[in-house]
């Protein structure tokens, strides 16, 4: 479901390989990439383009045993997209299999043998749609190959169905399991003698109600997440961390902490240098003989921290900062047209800065891993969304080849981009390692995942736009202040990177003639990292924020007025828009459909009603972005009741992500990306002073609960366009549009426009 | 109904009282909420002291109808004793303080959370977690889950089948203000909530 984006792109004359040996190392210097090599003949798009690129071979991936159980293994980390389900059914379906027996495995961390399995970026489906049909196309044909083969008949006289091949012409019929040994000695067909089912036969893809693989295991308590690892005679730890970021341990005294029943040991951890790339921050671990004890003996711990050059930190001062970064030029990224001609002509020009603060993930399974180190080799057992990248710290660490480093994933309790970092399995190595191989179980307290995160990054956003006498832009100066994901490797690095950029800030779709983008500097004082939907956040909230100011200063609908905006229907080269990322697929093969753009707004907003009478104290907003390249547009009534209470009866998203191949869970998806763009719009921040997180848990880090999640969130798929064409993602493109379509119904229902968030209290103060 | 922004739902009778006084520190709020809850119990069971010899009195309780045995630090919580001693994870740590519900278990018969219960006020108890909410997974809550796929991650929706099958026993036929007024000390990240609505109702016309 997220995000990793600072993709292989970022990195000039840098494998991803020696990217991470370099991170482990922590001697790597990123070359960030300033212009590419534009769309050159051999470059490789998609999931070709990942590290490890894609595997179809359906030896590597599928089993079937002799009672016909098919045991699929899984190459993408299931962390609630539903992955597992849906990569079954896409293979059942080609294989002409039943899908109820099915066993789905989690594939060890292997990008040799498996290829990419870094999942983030909305990219599970979207890059293996087309393998995973061919595997099961391809192990289809081994089938019916074997099953030909023994009744001595042409291969084009039988056929498989439901879990059997058949020969028509007698009525022989070989059940799955019985044909397994043979057809799996038979040669794999090559990609060109693929057959596949037509669309219209279709089982399973497409279909509404497959039940979860693993709905059992989660409703009964046996499901096991990265957490639940247990292995015999481990330990259990807990780190205290330093609180602010590049910070180093003064003195510590652990006399009491190792008077505490069960407590093993205490292991100083030391600190990278920053910036420390996905490095444990260090500190001081305490090793128990249960969790309980590790946190009791860390609470005991007499520590003096060095705070280092991020000690004087402050979330709120560093607002100002970016404000003022915002009000002056910046470095071009995107220029179409005369922008400073068009203002000077302009009737009217409409100005507005919008910002967004740090947020933590917050997964509500937080970062944890179990680690055993020998001689050997290392074992990890884990939730995690990237296992190749701890397989390269780990081998580099302990000076093992890659082979004997075994990451074992398992389900993650959510990862929403905070774990495709590999932070924790370190420390749980590290840990194991000091015990001299005893096995160790590392967790994060929720404490810990607030306040030692890898934050969204906080961000300013100004946008000015000249109109002409009819309400209409002629210029858009679009400025975005944030500081980059970047400055995790690079040191100051004050530029976002080109996969930054292209969420959302130059790939802006509407019709103006006269377009720059502006990018100033802004500096990191806190590891940022991948969020789900990432930098596509603060840029939908001010842009579609921002229209909505225009069509209030316009006096038109917004709706009208976004759809106005947009222009008629075409495919925009996303180069014409300087977007150089384009999220690593071909340009050709994604460029920017309007019309898909406008054909949701239509959508969510007769859905929802738009013009629609509406109770006093009630208002509609709309929002519509494209990201992921999936197509979203969000409707959402608010109702503004006494003092400034805000609730939401009802949301409408309509969506386009090309073919959909489990409805369910992208509705599921959608869903949730409301309640997590709900949650964030009106609660969400980290705010930091001297340089440490103010927040530690649930109470002070709120979040969207039932009672103030919508009443009713109602999804829309828009119809799909035919398998054949390529997919968009799903599980981040949903969230973009609802922070500001949230806001612009505040807007409608009250006059009053939220350009910071949280909204928090902000409704409350103007009564 | 009425949904409010401004606080957080709370998840004891202490919290929501603190949580409406802002001049309140929030860290303070969950230590006074947790040093409350620990009176509670102190109040409601019988406290085990430290014995002359410094081992602690042995407590004996039941989990999902097992007499299970402990005599470690009595203040060491339910949900660690779970999770890292009985070697029994399906009840999750999502925050430790009692404001996410993800560790929700009943104790003679009443879901609590487990982060929050006391080994040293346990003695006599009998624990359901959800490995043992039914001996088959067919409580009629498990199986509304599956009916509506409800789960996403699936992390938290132990606490919830915990916290909702609770709620129904209670309230047989909730309506929705009830069905959010019980489940709001559950968190769920990854945005379930339309549906464990739904799926309360599903149950609820099943049972």
């Amino acid at each position: 479901m997220t995000m990793n984006a600072i993709a292989e792109l970022e990195l000039t004359n840098v494998s991803r390989r020696a990217f991470l040996r370099g991170l482990a190392a922590g001697t790597f210097v990123l070359a960030v990439r300033i212009s590419p090599p534009a769309f050159a003949q051999d470059r490789k798009y998609g999931g070709e383009a990942m590290s490890g690129g894609l595997r179809d071979d359906p030896r590597i991936f599928l089993s079937i045993a002799d009672d016909g159980t098919v045991s699929l293994l899984c190459n993408r980390a299931e962390m609630g997209q539903g992955v597992r389900t849906s990569w079954a059914m896409v293979v059942a379906d080609e294989l002409e299999a039943d899908l109820a027996r099915f066993k789905v495995l989690q594939a060890p961390g292997d990008e040799a043998r498996y290829g990419n399995q870094n999942t983030d970026g909305s990219r599970s489906m979207r890059h293996h749609f087309e393998p995973l049909r061919r595997i099961g196309a391809a192990a289809r044909r081994m089938l019916e190959e074997e099953a030909a083969a023994r009744w001595g008949v042409p291969v084009a006289e039988v056929k498989a169905e439901n879990h059997e091949v058949v020969h028509g012409r007698s009525g022989r019929r070989f059940g799955f399991g019985a044909l397994a040994r043979g057809a799996a000695q038979r040669s794999v067909p090559t990609r060109e003698a693929l057959v596949f089912k037509a669309p219209g036969r279709f089982r399973y893809i497409g279909r509404d109600n497959v039940s979860l693989v693993d709905n059992d295991d989660i409703t009964t308590g046996k499901a096991v997440y990265g957490i639940d690892a247990q292995i015999e005679g481990m330990a259990f730890a807990v780190v205290a961390r330093p609180p602010v970021y590049g910070a180093k341990v003064k003195s510590f005294d652990a006399t009491e902490t190792l008077e505490v029943p069960g407590v093993l040991r205490v292991v100083p951890i030391d600190a990278p240098a920053i910036p420390s790339a996905f490095q444990p921050l260090g500190g001081i671990a305490v090793i128990a003989e249960n969790t309980f004890a590790a946190i009791k003996g860390r609470s005991l711990l007499r520590l003096q921290w060095e705070d280092g050059p991020n000690g004087s930190y402050d979330s709120a001062q560093f607002r100002r900062t970016m404000e003022a970064s915002a009000s002056k030029p910046g470095k071009v990224v995107r220029s179409n047209g005369d922008v400073d001609a068009a203002f000077a002509r302009a009737a009217r020009r409409v100005r507005a800065s919008y910002y967004i603060p740090h947020l933590a993930q917050a997964p509500m399974e937080p970062p944890t891993a179990t680690a055993r180190v020998t001689k050997e080799g290392c074992d990890v057992w884990c939730s995690v969304q990237n296992p190749e990248a701890i397989r390269i710290d780990l081998a580099k660490r302990f000076n093992l080849p890659l082979d004997k480093i075994i990451v074992h994933p398992l389900l993650l309790g959510g990862g929403f981009g905070r774990k495709s970092k590999p932070d924790f399995a370190s420390e749980a190595a590290i840990l194991s390692y000091a015990l001299g191989g005893r096995p160790v179980k590392l967790t994060f307290t929720r404490e810990d995942d607030i306040q030692h995160g890898f934050f969204h990054t906080a961000s300013v956003e100004r946008l000015e736009a000249g109109l002409d006498g009819s309400g209409k832009p002629i210029a858009w100066l679009h400025r975005t202040v944030a500081p980059t994901i970047g400055s995790l490797f690079a040191p100051n690095a004050r530029l976002e990177g080109a996969f930054e950029l292209a969420m959302g800030a130059v790939d802006m779709p509407f019709a103006i003639p006269n377009v720059r983008v502006e990018n100033p500097e802004a500096e990191a004082h806190t590891r940022i990292g991948w969020f789900r939907s990432v930098s596509n956040i603060p840029h939908a909230f001010a842009i579609q924020s921002f229209v909505g100011e225009l069509a209030a200063a316009a006096r038109r609908d917004p709706k009208d007025y976004l759809l106005e905006l947009i222009g008629p229907d075409r495919l925009i080269d996303p180069a014409s828009m300087s977007d150089e990322w384009v999220y690593g697929e071909d340009p050709k093969r994604y460029p920017f459909d309007t019309g898909r753009l406008r054909r949701v707004i239509e959508k969510a907003a007769s859905e929802a009603g738009w013009g629609r009478k509406l109770p006093r104290g009630h208002g509609l907003g709309i929002a519509a972005h494209r990201s992921f390249v999936s197509h979203t547009a969000v409707v959402v009534e608010v109702a503004i009741g006494a003092n400034g209470v805000l609730s939401i009866p009802r949301v409408d998203i309509a969506f386009d992500c090309g073919a959909v191949v489990n409805p369910d869970r992208v509705r599921a998806q959608l869903e949730g990306a409301v309640v997590w763009g709900i949650s964030l719009a009106t609660f969400g921040e980290i705010s930091f002073k001297a340089g440490r997180v103010q927040q530690t848990n649930f109470h002070d880090y709120q979040v969207t609960r039932i009672d103030s999640a919508p009443a009713q969130i109602r999804t829309h798929l828009v119809t799909p366009t035919g398998y054949d064409k390529p997919l968009g993602g799903v599980g981040e493109p949903g969230l973009p549009p609802v922070a500001p379509a949230l806001t612009n119904a505040i807007f409608a229902a009250t006059g009053k426009r939220i350009r910071a968030l949280p909204i928090r209290d902000q409704l409350a103060q103007r009564t | 109904m009425r949904r409010g922004y401004r606080s957080p739902a709370p998840v004891c009778a202490i919290q929501r009282a603190f949580n409406a006084d802002k001049s309140v520190n929030h860290n303070d709020n969950v230590d006074r909420c947790f040093a409350f809850h620990k009176s509670q119990e102190r109040q409601a069971f019988v406290i085990h002291t430290r014995s002359d010899e410094g081992r602690e009195p042995m407590s004996t309780f039941t989990v999902n109808g097992k007499t299970h045995s402990f005599d470690g630090d009595p203040e060491m919580p339910l949900l660690w004793y779970l999770r890292d001693l009985a070697g029994m994870t399906g009840t999750k740590f999502g925050c430790g303080r009692g404001l996410c519900g993800a560790c929700t278990v009943h104790v003679d018969g009443a879901a609590v959370r487990s982060c929050l219960t006391l080994m040293g006020n346990i003695d006599g108890r009998a624990m359901t977690t959800i490995e043992g909410l039914s001996p088959d997974g067919t409580h009629p809550v498990q199986a509304a889950w599956r009916d509506l796929n409800v789960a996403q991650c699936g992390y938290c929706q132990s606490g919830q089948i915990m916290q909702a099958a609770s709620l129904l026993k209670a309230t047989p036929k909730p309506t929705d203000s009830e069905i959010d007024a019980a489940m709001s000390g559950n968190i769920c990240r990854c945005g379930t909530y339309p549906r464990i609505r739904a799926a309360i109702k599903h149950a609820a016309k099943g049972a």
